[in-house]
């Protein structure tokens, strides 16, 4: 096939040629190689793969496939055999050569490394019926665990860029438009705007040159959705950006990555370099009069650079400060002209979209909420990870169904959706359905897709302390609400926290609150007081218990409680006393040891130690 | 301490001299020299004609640039929200505490410096440290000693090798 791409007729012999060569039936085993599970030791299981098949020989009866981030993150990591869906999970390198001789060789399922499910105890072999996986409907994700995200040819063989082709040869730039308005897509980086009506805006206004831009700044801590879609499936976003230039009547694009995500950066670098050398991107791209260069910017490490003016001003080479939005950036962006901005997982769906049909993804969803989302389910949960729901699936279904329920029998207390933005929902709230919409007027909001879980360890109060403090450091300084009220706020949560709390401190937040979300110059400051007053509004038990008793109800609050050593229960192991960082415990050896209370610091190490339970927290 | 400004010059031309660039160029500069020295700063300053307060801005603005030398081996715990719900916040003050540092500082003996890091995407192993790109996960107060003996024992060659 001779490179670049001359015209459509080459791109489906490609895509003909890649499809007859490939065998289905063909043995693969698909493992996950994002960031997660390479944290633990995913990339040592590939090799040990390929070194165990190349010295058996088996290349023709098996192939080795390292993709990105299957979604359960939990069970790194996760080797899947295709084509029947066989799913190991905790692989280690040890596992391998026995996997090879036994499920490869012999056919026959290794019990001990299947899933087993929490409550049932039941072994599960197929992938597709694990309860974390057989609830979601993954259809932007669902490729993670099939394709080799630097190989574009995997992403062509698979039906990729065939949305391009069916915009470039039936569809005009008005068409494309209206199919995204009629599909009802709405932005999935938080702020829910309906995508269809942002690329007309930018289509209708005038400037000599257009930018589209996607956001993947993804800031919010707890979520790597949009790291493990560009990790795993960096064309599907390229493609999804060539559509929407195409309707915009763009020729440049740049896709604004966090520098925390080293392999999402060069994976997408890779694919952009593939998607240039097959004629997908540059001039007259399969030889139609359109043009669409792509480049990569690095984040310097600002969460507020995820507010598009913002990212806009960085992609300038100028400090990350919003600016009003009444001017609007798809008519006055980038360089002052036409820009459109879309986050990662929101250009994702876009050839999902044009593929199938806006009808066919309005059947998905509620009435003002279309399509599917992607979540990174973290936290006090038992199957940490991504998932990937229909709107309108319950939060309940989600903990509990998907989720797995609260590790080590304890009590759900709430769910955090939004990040910093959002607000944290009590366990009365779980039957809430998942929609832009109803997430708001409970006091949250869907954002960028964290969903935060939290047991009854966990201090409401200091939730709310957690994001204000974050916010405070992320906060660019330009405008005075956002700059000084985060900063009363965090010593007002600090004090509560500490102790220190005084009657009217819950008034005051409330007040500050409400000005700070009228007159915040962005994003940031406007919703900033969310965590705050949704704490506020669920729980304010816990803020009354800290201020009026100088309690701390979940025995979290470091200066609220204190740590003893239970004589009746100590053996005098010393474990605490090896421990502790400031030689807070005294003791010898099998004699009842003894914590000063003066010199703890109230880190619990010595709490994790015990293996007698002879540390109590009050 | 000299500066290899001939390094310098190379990376704004591979940036095309552009100022736009400037957040691109000063990332490169802080990976080739750990830091962002002020004579780097001055050279980057004179070469795309913006005056060093800007840059200055710019450099202190963004989290990814510091104008400290770091430490040999830089720790970093995780401090996003699912893992400060299992306890990361304890695992930083455990650090600073055994460190004798605040969060942000470096070793007086130039050996450690401990950063925070807002998520890091690998939730299902909070909380975690990452010691020069190596994860290490399920942390507690607990489990830290031990992993920080490692590096203490190593020699300078050692984090070399970890670096891309």
């Amino acid at each position: 096939m001779n490179l670049p791409l001359k015209n459509i007729s080459d791109l489906r012999t490609l895509r003909h040629l890649l499809q007859k060569s490939r065998d289905k039936n063909k043995p693969c085993m698909t493992i996950c190689a994002g960031t997660g599970c390479q944290a633990t030791g995913a990339l040592e299981v590939v090799e040990e793969f390929r070194k165990e098949i190349l010295h058996q020989s088996l290349e023709e009866r098996v192939e080795v496939r390292a993709t990105g981030c299957h979604g359960f993150c939990e069970r790194g990591p996760l080797v899947v055999l295709r084509p029947e869906m066989i799913c190991y999970t905790h692989v280690e390198t040890k596992d391998v050569h026995r996997i090879i001789q036994e499920t490869v060789l012999e056919g026959k399922v290794i019990e001990n490394l299947l899933y087993q499910h929490p409550k049932t105890k039941e072994r599960i072999i197929h992938e597709y019926d694990i309860p974390f996986y057989k609830f979601q409907q993954r259809l932007v994700f669902g490729a993670n665990g099939e394709i080799d995200p630097t190989s574009i040819e995997d992403y062509i063989a698979m039906g990729g860029y065939q949305a391009l082709e069916k915009v470039l040869t039936e569809m005009d730039p008005e068409g494309v438009i209206e199919t995204i308005k009629r599909a009802g897509l709405r932005g999935r980086g938080g702020g829910g705007f309906p995508t269809g009506a942002k690329w007309e805006a930018c289509r209708k206004a005038k400037g000599k040159e257009k930018f589209v831009i996607c956001n993947a700044d993804e800031g919010d801590p707890g979520a790597y959705m949009d790291r493990s879609l560009l990790e795993g499936n960096p064309h599907s976003v390229i493609e999804g950006m060539l559509i929407g230039a195409y309707a915009i009547g763009s020729e440049e694009g740049y896709v604004y990555v966090r520098n925390e995500y080293p392999l999402a950066l060069t994976h997408l670098g890779i694919a952009i370099e593939a998607a240039k050398k097959y004629g997908l991107l540059g001039k007259n791209i399969l030889g139609f009069p359109f043009n669409f260069t792509l480049k990569i910017n690095r984040g310097g490490g600002a969460f507020v650079c995820g507010e598009s003016t913002a990212l806009m001003a960085s992609l300038e080479g100028r400090v990350g400060e919003p600016r009003a939005k009444y001017i609007h950036t798809v008519e006055h962006g980038l360089w002052d002209q036409p820009s459109n901005l879309n986050n990662v997982e929101t250009w994702a769906n876009v050839p999902i979209i044009i593929n199938r049909g806006a009808d066919w993804y309005r059947s998905i969803g509620t009435e003002t909420s279309k399509g599917t989302k992607i979540f990174s389910l973290v936290g006090k949960i038992n199957h940490t990870g991504l998932v990937e729901v229909p709107m309108g699936i319950t939060l309940r279904e989600i903990v509990y169904q998907i989720g797995g329920g609260i590790p080590k029998g304890k009590r759900f207390k709430a769910i955090q959706t939004g990040g910093p933005s959002g607000g944290c929902l009590p366990e009365n709230l779980l039957d809430l359905p998942v929609d832009f919409d109803r997430l708001q007027e409970a006091g949250s909001m869907m954002g960028s897709g964290g969903m935060i879980v939290m047991d009854e360890d966990n201090c409401m109060v200091d939730m709310a302390r957690y994001f204000v403090n974050f916010l405070q450091e992320e906060s660019c300084g330009k405008c005075t609400p956002c700059r000084e009220g985060l900063q009363q706020m965090g010593e007002i949560l600090n004090r509560i926290c500490e102790g220190r709390g005084k009657e009217e401190d819950i008034e005051l937040l409330q007040d500050l609150s409400w000005v700070m979300l009228d007159t915040s110059l962005c994003g940031l400051g406007m919703t900033a007081p969310n965590p705050v007053l949704s704490t506020l509004r669920y729980f304010k038990d816990e803020y009354e218990a800290h201020i009026q008793e100088k309690k701390c109800p979940a025995k979290f609050c470091k200066e609220l409680i204190s740590l003893s050593i239970d004589p009746e229960k100590c053996t005098g192991c010393g474990a605490c006393l090896k421990v502790c960082p400031v030689e807070a415990i005294t003791g010898e050896k099998k004699k009842v040891h003894q914590l000063d209370g003066e010199k703890c610091v109230k880190c619990r190490a010595c709490y994790e130690a015990c293996k007698f339970d002879a540390v109590f927290i009050q | 301490m000299p500066v290899d400004l001939q390094a310098v010059c190379e990376i704004i031309e591979r940036h095309g001299n552009q100022k736009a660039s400037l957040i691109g160029i000063l990332q490169d500069i802080q990976t080739r020299m750990n830091y962002l020295p002020r004579k780097a700063l001055v050279q980057v300053s004179k070469s795309l004609d913006i005056p060093l307060t800007t840059i200055y801005e710019v450099a202190t603005f963004y989290k990814a640039f510091t104008l400290e030398p770091k430490g040999r081996h830089t720790i970093q715990v995780c401090l996003g929200t699912a893992c400060h719900v299992r306890g990361g916040a304890r695992v930083l003050n455990y650090l600073e505490n055994r460190l004798g540092i605040r969060c942000g500082g470096t070793t007086k003996d130039l050996v450690f410096t401990l950063e925070s890091v807002n998520c890091l995407g690998a939730c299902a192993l909070g909380p975690i440290l990452v010691i020069d790109k190596k994860y290490y996960g399920k942390i507690n107060p607990n489990k830290v000693d031990p992993i920080l003996k490692k590096y203490q024992n190593s020699k300078l060659g050692d984090s070399m090798e970890s670096n891309p």
